[in-house]
């Protein structure tokens, strides 16, 4: 039973880090209608500014109010200036826009290796090892503490949604563009700031995990593949169902790794995603509604 | 008030309005009328800015619209209740009718047209927690009408709002119409409906193949012979 108890809260406290990774990327989905294919490159960018403060004797969690603004600036410079201007030439699919985050995945990997190397790089705190107790069963510091501002971003971020005009534009906008264009809603510019947003969280994401994960520049295509699977397990373009999709992976994984072993962590999510496209095909929005 | 003059509007290389020209005067209501596929709803997509003229102007109170991006056009007053409601549908009504007074101006008195909106349409305070796709066809048009309403419009433009209602609700969406227009909001009002809303309106333009073919006072348009024929089937 511990055991078991054990497995369920390793995979919950991964499963919020998974929803914030898997949020930013639902709210580009449900904006632009397409794939961010460079999602986790953006994580694995946000890691390396962790890590670069960190050698300069920033603590983690302070990077991550440096981060987000970067990466949130980041964002908007690859939708204005990368991804908008394919959308006005006609000829070219809109569709061609996801090829292009494909290419930008890979620059970002590249220039990472070019200024980092290859080598795994570490983070180094008091906490990053450091565990707590209740009853039997133990909590990683770092993961909790991930885990709690994971969820406050992931409150914030659904209290701008609903509660802001902006937010609401945002939601306006996914739903109905032409519609949000004769509200008054600049829907360029909403496209803009939304990737932003997504950048932001998932470098949130990103400095959250840095302490208890390596980093290496080829840990974005990875990462890309997992907030792919959250948002499919979700629903595309469901907020709340990217929440259920992170922590069914987390929980997937998790469970994967205890019961079948280490290495079977992937198949184990990887066989419920599969599961899921067969038996409830636009994900748990199906179920939620939202 | 809002003239639109000389417009010629292409989807593509296919020329879907030619030389159009109209003037809507201040406080009446015109209504636009037309077979499908005559050009009606791209006249309004036009003036709203959704599409682009390649010739001629559209000028509201001295503002050209077509110089504007299509997001400031409400800003102005000319306020487009589109084809279809184009409800947000996965919002709740309020948040529709939030989602109408985005404007600094609209904003400021956003909860005192709200009652005003509520006022006019009951049912919609009752539903106002409801996700808009989930209720029926009149109710989402009210809830679109409504949405209209809270940009505070000087000129507000229907798209075919009898589509897919009932004669009895139709009726209804028209009074509602009469009733803005009291109110002291101009209508331009495009429809096939043509025996109704030429009975209910000031003016009426005939549109056929892009082109107006007629124009006049809802009366002289019911009497004239090729109304009769083509539209009234008299």
């Amino acid at each position: 039973m511990d055991v078991f108890l054990q497995t369920l809260v390793a995979g919950i406290l991964k499963g919020g880090l998974y929803a914030l990774i898997g949020i930013g990327m639902t709210l580009i989905m449900g904006v632009m209608g397409i794939i961010n294919l460079a999602h986790g490159q953006l994580m694995m960018l946000a890691m390396y500014v962790t890590f670069v403060l960190n050698t300069m004797g920033v603590d983690p969690y302070v990077s991550l109010f440096i981060a987000m603004p970067l990466l949130f600036m980041l964002g908007v410079a690859i939708q204005k200036f990368l991804l908008n201007p394919l959308m006005k030439v006609e000829t070219i699919l809109p569709e061609n826009q996801v090829l292009m985050t494909v290419g930008i995945g890979m620059v970002l990997t590249e220039v990472a290796r070019f200024v980092f190397s290859s080598d795994y790089k570490y983070i180094t705190t008091g906490y990053a090892d450091r565990t707590f107790y209740i009853g039997n069963i133990s909590f990683s510091v770092a993961l909790t503490i991930a885990f709690v501002i994971a969820l406050s971003f992931t409150a914030a971020m659904f209290w701008f949604l609903l509660k802001t005009d902006l937010g609401r534009s945002i939601r306006a906008t996914a739903q109905d563009k032409d519609a949000a264009t004769l509200m008054g809603v600049n829907t360029g510019r909403i496209t803009v700031i939304t990737f932003g947003l997504g950048s932001a969280l998932v470098a949130a994401a990103g400095c959250l995990l840095a302490p208890v994960y390596y980093i290496f520049p080829d840990l974005g295509g990875p990462f890309t593949a997992k907030a792919f699977i959250i948002t499919i397990l979700g629903g595309l373009g469901s907020t709340v169902g990217a929440i259920f999709g992170g922590v069914t992976l987390g929980l997937a994984e998790s469970m994967g790794a205890t019961y079948f072993g280490m290495e079977y962590e992937d198949i184990v999510g990887l066989t419920i995603f599969i599961l899921v496209l067969l038996f409830l095909p636009g994900g748990f929005k199906r179920l939620t509604k939202v | 008030m809002l003239k639109v003059s000389g417009i010629d509007v292409f989807y593509g290389d296919l020329q879907v309005i030619r030389d159009v020209s109209f003037e809507v005067r201040d406080g009446e209501i015109l209504v636009l009328v037309g077979a499908n596929g005559a050009g009606k709803s791209t006249t309004l997509k036009t003036i709203s800015g959704l599409l682009k003229p390649l010739k001629g102007s559209i000028e509201f109170d001295g503002v050209r619209l077509d110089l504007l991006s299509p997001d400031k056009v409400i800003g102005q007053g000319v306020v487009h209740v589109p084809e279809a409601r184009r409800l947000f549908r996965e919002m709740t009504v309020e948040e529709n009718l939030v989602m109408g007074s985005l404007s600094p101006v609209a904003r400021k008195k956003r909860m005192q047209t709200m009652e005003w909106v509520y006022e006019l349409f009951p049912r919609m305070k009752e539903r106002r927690k409801q996700a808009a796709g989930t209720m029926s066809g009149g109710e989402q048009q009210m809830c679109a009408i409504g949405r209209g309403l809270m940009a505070l419009p000087k000129i507000l433009m229907f798209d075919e709002p009898s589509l897919g209602l009932s004669p009895i609700l139709v009726q209804e969406v028209f009074g509602i119409a009469k009733r803005i227009n009291k109110e002291g909001v101009t209508v331009l009002l495009v429809e096939q409906n043509v025996r109704q809303t030429l009975a209910m309106c000031d003016r009426a333009c005939v549109l056929e193949n892009g082109r107006i073919v007629l124009q006049g006072t809802g009366k002289e348009l019911s009497d004239d012979p090729h109304v009769k024929e083509a539209y009234l089937g008299i």
